[in-house]
């Protein structure tokens, strides 16, 4: 039970971040590689502040937030922008984008190296609090709310509002989108900010429960990539699911195994949807 | 034969004897660059054997490094084995595993595969440490054999002359011919009849291979052997940025960019300690942004220009 109840809690989160890079690889097309550190970025910025500044995590969220979409915005006009318009083929970009991103991705690690070499520790609302007869940390629970409350936001402004139809019509295919009037650039370049905010506030939250450090956000990359995988290219339904999958499969494993073997049941999951359902939980085949 | 064949096979047996008699000349210093020069070299061209024609960023060099080089140390101290079995014995196993890999991933999109590799080392690292630690006792395995550097420098060598003239061989094959249709347009090479995945596959495998091989000639460099240092995804990026630095489409592209690289990554590591992650991911972005082809490339246009 004790499993089930923080396996949730943990894919809750996950899920987050899974979203974010799911907006930023199916709409925007980028596969981007250092969305685990814009992750460990939202991160440090609640270590920091909840140190320096003595702000709680959930304000540090606020702030992260805007600045995330602004950084996220200005790096696909102006870095990924570019390569999108050079590229012949959805190949090359594939090729290209992964490359750019992954410099971004060893930048970005360098910078917080330089900020803060050693781990984010802090502690957030560490008291125990009781749930369904199972213990839990209360940061847990904060952020999965604020996760959930966040997934909710983000499906209604893509199923109930006007920017949200383009970006989904922009995701089904960037030609029709671009036929029937919809400026694709502009809608991949607010499809991408808004991934790499929603994963940023991610991090705050994950920071509050888990000790992250400047290196850490490839593991974050990796799990991300897994989620969406397992749940298919661009379906928030899947990806969310897929996250809790994870999160349940992960805490099982760390608690009745060895916390230390997580990333290889993830990656047992991986070869799992390799094997058996490629397409993804939802996904058809094209 | 044609003359210009010829002609690239007798500037490479002057390069080749070059290489052999350097260790003579040179000092201790030199001579250890010039070896890890020579180990990127052989990493960085077999790893532009798969990438080059197919475009697919394999990030598992690491991985099979590791499991080269890490075999040979629990070989040695744990089983007693000499080191030229566990030599023999690790680029076979590296070589399964990259068929497996490659069976399952390489059927699929080309991305699925880029993001397996990615933390394929690290995924490894912890497999391995977990069965030390858990069932092997925990400490550490050590390599020692009586060999200088530059036994390992020539060793070295020698892979990297047999990755060319495997790389050479392929070029002129049926499946060189294959590699570069798929390379061009992979729906065509499928309707022209090439089993696109079996020959990704078949040149995965080669690449694990050889970088097994060189983590198990390196092995004895280490002496002391740990998962930690042994699985390192930064080798990964380092033989992907001076592959793509020198050009992936020539088969002697890597090593104009290994060279180079290896000098000036000296420089850096010594003047900058602290930035090397900073630097290497700005290297990275110049490279993407203003050499996409390579040094190599960039040499070709400007004397396609020159010429006109």
């Amino acid at each position: 039970m004790d499993i089930i109840i923080s396996g949730l809690l943990l894919g809750g989160t996950y899920a987050l971040m899974a979203m974010g890079l799911n907006l930023q690889y199916g709409v925007a097309r980028i596969m981007n590689l250092a969305n685990g550190e814009m992750l460990v970025l939202g991160g440090l910025a609640a270590f920091w502040l909840f140190t320096v500044a003595d702000l709680s995590p959930i304000t540090t969220a606020v702030i992260v937030a805007p600045l995330a979409f602004g950084g996220n915005w200005l790096a696909y006009r102006y870095l990924l922008l570019p390569l999108v318009r050079r590229a012949k083929s959805q190949g090359q970009l594939e090729v290209d984008s992964i490359l750019a991103t992954f410099g971004m991705s060893f930048a970005l690690v360098g910078i917080m190296v330089s900020i803060h070499g050693e781990y984010f520790t802090y502690s957030f609302l560490a008291e125990p609090f009781s749930i369904l007869g199972s213990t839990v940390a209360q940061n847990r629970l904060v952020a999965f709310l604020v996760a959930v409350g966040i997934g909710a936001g983000l499906y209604y402004w893509l199923n109930h509002t006007y920017a949200g139809t383009a970006v989904r019509a922009v995701s089904v295919s960037t030609e029709a989108a671009g036929l029937v009037g919809i400026n694709v650039d502009k809608i991949s370049a607010l499809a991408f900010a808004v991934g790499g905010a929603v994963t940023a506030v991610g991090g705050t939250l994950i920071s509050t429960f888990i000790t992250l450090d400047a290196s850490i956000g490839v593991i974050f990359t990796m799990k991300a990539l897994i989620i969406i995988i397992m749940g298919g290219v661009g379906d928030i339904r899947g990806a969310i699911i897929a996250a809790l999958i994870l999160g349940l499969v992960e805490t099982a494993v760390a608690t009745i195994v060895d916390p230390g073997l997580t990333l290889v049941a993830a990656y047992v999951i991986f070869l799992a949807v390799l094997l058996f359902r490629p397409q993804g939980l939802f996904g058809r085949r094209v | 034969m044609k003359p210009t064949e010829l002609r690239n096979l007798a500037i490479g047996a002057v390069l080749t004897v070059v290489a052999i008699a350097f260790p003579w000349i040179a000092d201790g210093y030199w001579l250890s660059i010039a070896t890890t020069a020579m180990m990127y070299i052989a990493l960085s061209t077999s790893w532009a054997l798969f990438s080059g024609p197919t475009h697919l960023i394999a990030l598992s060099t690491g991985a099979f490094f590791g499991v080269g080089g890490y075999l040979v140390g629990t070989g040695m101290s744990d089983y007693d084995q000499t080191f030229w079995t566990m030599a023999i014995m690790a680029p076979v196993v590296a070589a399964f595993l990259a068929l497996l890999i490659g069976l399952v991933t390489l059927r699929l999109s080309g991305v699925y595969f880029v993001i397996f590799t990615l933390g394929l080392a690290e995924m490894i690292r912890n497999l391995v440490s977990w069965v030390q630690n858990n069932f092997l006792g925990s400490r550490g395995l050590y390599v020692l054999t009586d060999f200088t550097e530059e036994h390992i420098y020539w060793m070295l060598l020698a892979v990297a002359v047999v990755v060319f003239l495997v790389g050479w061989w392929i070029n002129r094959s049926r499946l060189g011919f294959a590699l570069r249709i798929l390379g061009n347009d992979e729906e065509v090479a499928r309707h022209v009849g090439i089993n696109t995945a079996w020959s990704k596959v078949v040149l995965f495998v080669t690449t694990g291979f050889f970088a097994a091989l060189v983590g198990a000639i390196v092995a004895p460099r280490y002496s002391y052997i740990e998962p930690n240092v042994v699985f390192s995804p930064e080798l990964s990026f380092m033989v992907v940025i001076m592959a793509l630095l020198g050009g992936v489409h020539r088969l002697w592209g890597p090593l104009v960019g290994v060279v180079p690289f290896t000098l000036v990554w000296e420089a850096i590591t010594i003047s900058f300690p602290s930035s090397t992650t900073l630097l290497l991911g700005l290297t990275f972005l110049l490279i993407v942004y203003f050499i996409p082809n390579g040094l190599v490339g960039l040499v070709e246009t400007i004397m396609r220009r020159v010429r006109k």
